[in-house]
């Protein structure tokens, strides 16, 4: 008999087969991602419907017909409402955001004087960017001149009334201004606020314990309104006769407080995640309590609660428009108070103003939420799974 | 021998400064002693203030006459009613739109959070445009849009759009027909609430049959013909005593049928549109939270995708669902108070009414806050309950 000797190894791979048409391409991903199933399709084809009845009118409405600039009413009102635009005409009236956009961001802060807003908000957008941006050194130098140094001058430049600088009622204070002031303080209180509040309900001390309980929840039990109507109606019959409280002050005091209350919470979630160990750990080697918290505990604390605290903030940020009830004109006021104007009164003002500012609004929290997610990914040590 | 001696005294703090029990004591102290002058000295003030405002404190002026109009009241209320009926009507206001919202927000925010998890990309994107949008934007935007930018800016009643089942929408509200019952509809309750014990009772005896014996029994359909069944049969016996009240167009308005005010269909289109967007992310994160194994099993089992969903994820999911979802209601709740913004009488537009006309802040405020804590106590019981009930049962 003779061997099989036919025996043969290949010596090279074989080369890679491209996958088949059936999984790749733009085929596939529309049979697997839209019309996978009857009621896949059936369902994307109602959300087609969707889209074709409302994305065409919204662009229409946005761009095409939108009126961009223009000295009043006339260019974005209808024959028959006394303006311009042909019957039946629907468009956007961005001439009316064009016209009031230095209220929108600054109230009526003196014209002659905005280059302080402006300059306050160069200044603060130069300090965040380096915090955000993880790679740049020197972040304890510049949480400093962020947290510290920038409220100070900004308060000389906002305020006024030294170094020559003339003073400026805070009543003149609205729009974008003050509803990124407020928010700036807010977030700067109720960070620390938040902090001391949810290590005191988790103390061991049953009075302080007990205080600390009772503001956290009484605070979240209670709506935002309620806490400005408290502190802008009852703070004053707290303090001695004579004695005032700028309004915009009691603003912040309110919302510093609600959201430190909730900040609290937030935190005190945090702390509970930290396994016992940590705490022990940190007796056992000496520390007292605030250095235990500090060096130990609420580094790792913190950053475990990272997203629900800049959810806190996104919360606190959208809160500061609730000001308009006690008549300050954050940017959602001073959109609002501009519809009254008769000389941009028309059926498209309110839509157009009011989309400025959910854009506006929108920008800001968006971007705060995304950063957030981010931090969290980059911070992730491996403690999650 | 002496060694044991030794430890079995105390261990030697040094000085009693360092002793954690005595330091403990020591702040405490200090809290209460800043606390109790600084509760003094704002009583003094208060007093002090009060009584240079010539302002009677006390809630003796709930008794007192009104004297202002309120838009809207579910229960009977004119401007020679009482402080103290003000503001119920201002707390009935309240729940009531806390309790349509709710429902609402709910229905949206589940079908939202579900859309989101969706194999259809479509779906998909068009759920996480939704959320993305009204999750970052203030609620009280979304209520002055609706009511100055949707709203405000429809025809006029004369040229009122019409909707199907002879409904109205205008510039004024939304109209439409109103149910009048006729001699003998009691009857029609009582055919509704013995329909919805029964379904109850069939559905308890189905189960327990099912776990005896392992028969099913189909309850939905048996409990539907119950529930609907009954007061129909109820309603034809009756002689058909429902009849309905048709808006009907006039000169300048409408006039008959019911009437929802644009106040309130702006706040409660907002809360609802608002609070949904955060009620889809807890969905999909309860959703997502259930863990995969879970579905392959259940799918091992032989049972179908409708039952896995129905049988295995969904209580599941509840579980991790109910929580939060309790603290989205209750910031529903909270957020009606914007309803002062657009003018929907609620609890806080008529206690703050009530608190500028008297002057009585401290009494206005206190039962301000008093009242949302106890809805507030009230929303946490209920959905305590709930979630008790769903809570994983454990050996």
């Amino acid at each position: 008999m003779q061997e099989h000797d036919t025996s043969w190894v290949r010596t090279e791979m074989a080369l890679a087969q491209p996958a088949p048409a059936s999984v790749r391409g733009m085929g596939a991903w529309v049979r697997t991602n839209l019309i996978g199933s009857v009621g896949d399709a059936i369902l994307t084809i109602i959300g087609i419907a969707l889209v074709v009845m409302i994305l065409p009118q919204v662009i229409n409405w946005a761009f095409i017909n939108a009126q961009w600039t223009g000295p009043d009413r006339s260019v974005c009102a209808t024959v028959a409402q006394g303006g311009i635009q042909a019957d039946g005409w629907s468009g956007a009236c961005w001439a009316f955001v064009n016209a009031k956009f230095g209220q929108f961001m600054f109230g009526t802060y003196p014209i002659e004087e905005r280059w302080r807003p402006i300059l306050v908000a160069v200044l603060f957008v130069a300090l965040l960017v380096p915090m955000l941006i993880p790679r740049v050194p020197r972040k304890g130098l510049n949480a400093i001149l962020l947290f510290l140094v920038l409220p100070i001058v900004s308060f000389v430049l906002l305020v006024g009334g030294m170094f020559g600088l003339p003073h400026v009622e805070t009543s003149r204070w609205g729009g974008l201004l003050v509803t990124l002031s407020l928010s700036f303080v807010g977030i700067a209180v109720s960070l620390p606020l938040g902090v001391v509040l949810a290590l005191g309900r988790r103390s061991k001390m049953p009075i302080v314990k007990m205080l600390c309980i009772i503001f956290i929840e009484t605070v979240r039990g209670i709506p935002l309104i309620t806490v400005l109507f408290f502190v802008s109606v009852m703070l004053p019959l707290f303090l001695p006769a004579g004695v005032t409280f700028d309004k915009y002050l009691r603003a912040l005091i309110g919302v510093s407080l609600f959201a430190a209350a909730y900040m609290a919470e937030v935190i005190r979630g945090g702390l509970q995640a930290i396994p016992k160990g940590q705490y022990e750990g940190a007796d056992s080697l000496g520390l007292g309590y605030w250095q235990k918290m500090g060096l130990i505990v609420l580094p790792q604390a913190l950053k475990l609660v990272i997203p629900g605290i800049v959810n806190t903030f996104i919360g606190m940020f959208k809160d500061t428009s609730l000001v308009i009830i006690i008549s300050m004109f954050d940017l959602l006021g001073i959109v609002k108070q501009n519809f009254s104007d008769a000389n941009w009164a028309t059926p498209q003002t309110a839509r157009s103003g009011l989309i400025f500012a959910a854009f506006v609004f929108w920008l800001f929290c968006f971007g705060m939420s995304r950063y957030s997610m981010y931090t969290e990914r980059r911070l992730d040590t491996g403690h999650k799974r | 021998m002496a060694s044991q001696e030794i430890l079995r005294e105390e261990p030697s703090r040094g000085s009693f400064v360092n002793d954690p029990k005595v330091r403990s004591l020591f702040f405490q102290a200090v809290v209460v002693v800043l606390l109790v002058a600084g509760v003094w000295w704002i009583a003094q003030n208060v007093i002090a203030n009060l009584t240079r405002l010539h302002i009677a404190s006390g809630f003796g002026f709930l008794k007192g006459r009104a004297g202002f109009d309120i838009s809207e009241s579910a229960i009977a209320y004119s401007s020679d009613s009482t402080y103290g009926r003000a503001i119920v009507v201002g707390l009935i206001n309240t729940i009531i739109v806390a309790v349509v919202g709710i429902i609402t927000a709910t229905i949206i925010g589940f079908i939202i959070g579900i859309g989101r998890l969706s194999q259809n990309w479509l779906i998909r994107k068009i759920c996480t445009v939704y959320v993305e949008v009204f999750r970052n934007i203030p609620p009280l935007l979304v209520i002055f849009f609706w009511y100055s930018g949707v709203l405000a800016v429809l025809p006029p009643p004369r040229d009122s759009i019409n909707l199907p089942f002879s409904s109205f929408l205008n510039q004024r509200g939304f109209y439409f027909p109103r149910a009048v019952w006729g001699d003998g509809s009691w009857l029609i309750f009582v055919a509704l609430l013995v329909g919805i014990a029964m379904a109850w009772f069939v559905a308890r005896k189905a189960h327990q049959r099912q776990m005896a014996t392992g028969q099913q029994f189909p309850v939905f359909w048996t409990s539907a013909a119950l529930i609907v069944g009954l007061p129909l049969l109820a309603y034809a016996l009756s002689g058909f005593p429902l009849s309905f009240d048709y808006p009907k167009q006039s000169t300048f308005n409408l006039t008959g049928g019911f009437q929802v005010s644009p106040e309130f269909l702006s706040l409660y289109l907002a809360l609802s549109c608002y609070t949904a967007a955060f009620i889809a992310e807890i969905v999909r994160a309860g959703i997502r939270g259930v863990s995969k194994g879970q579905t392959e099993a259940a799918a091992a089992l032989g049972l179908r995708s409708g039952s896995i969903l129905r049988l295995v994820v969904v209580p599941q999911a509840m579980r991790i669902v109910i929580p939060p979802l309790t603290s989205q209601y209750l910031n529903l709740t909270k957020n009606s108070s914007l309803a002062i913004a657009i003018g929907y009488p609620d609890l806080t537009a008529t206690a703050g009414t009530v608190l500028n006309q008297t002057g009585q802040a401290v009494e206005g405020v206190l039962i301000m806050m008093a009242v949302y804590l106890i809805l507030s106590l009230v929303t946490s019981a209920v959905m305590n309950v709930v979630n008790a009930r769903m809570a994983l049962v454990e050996r």
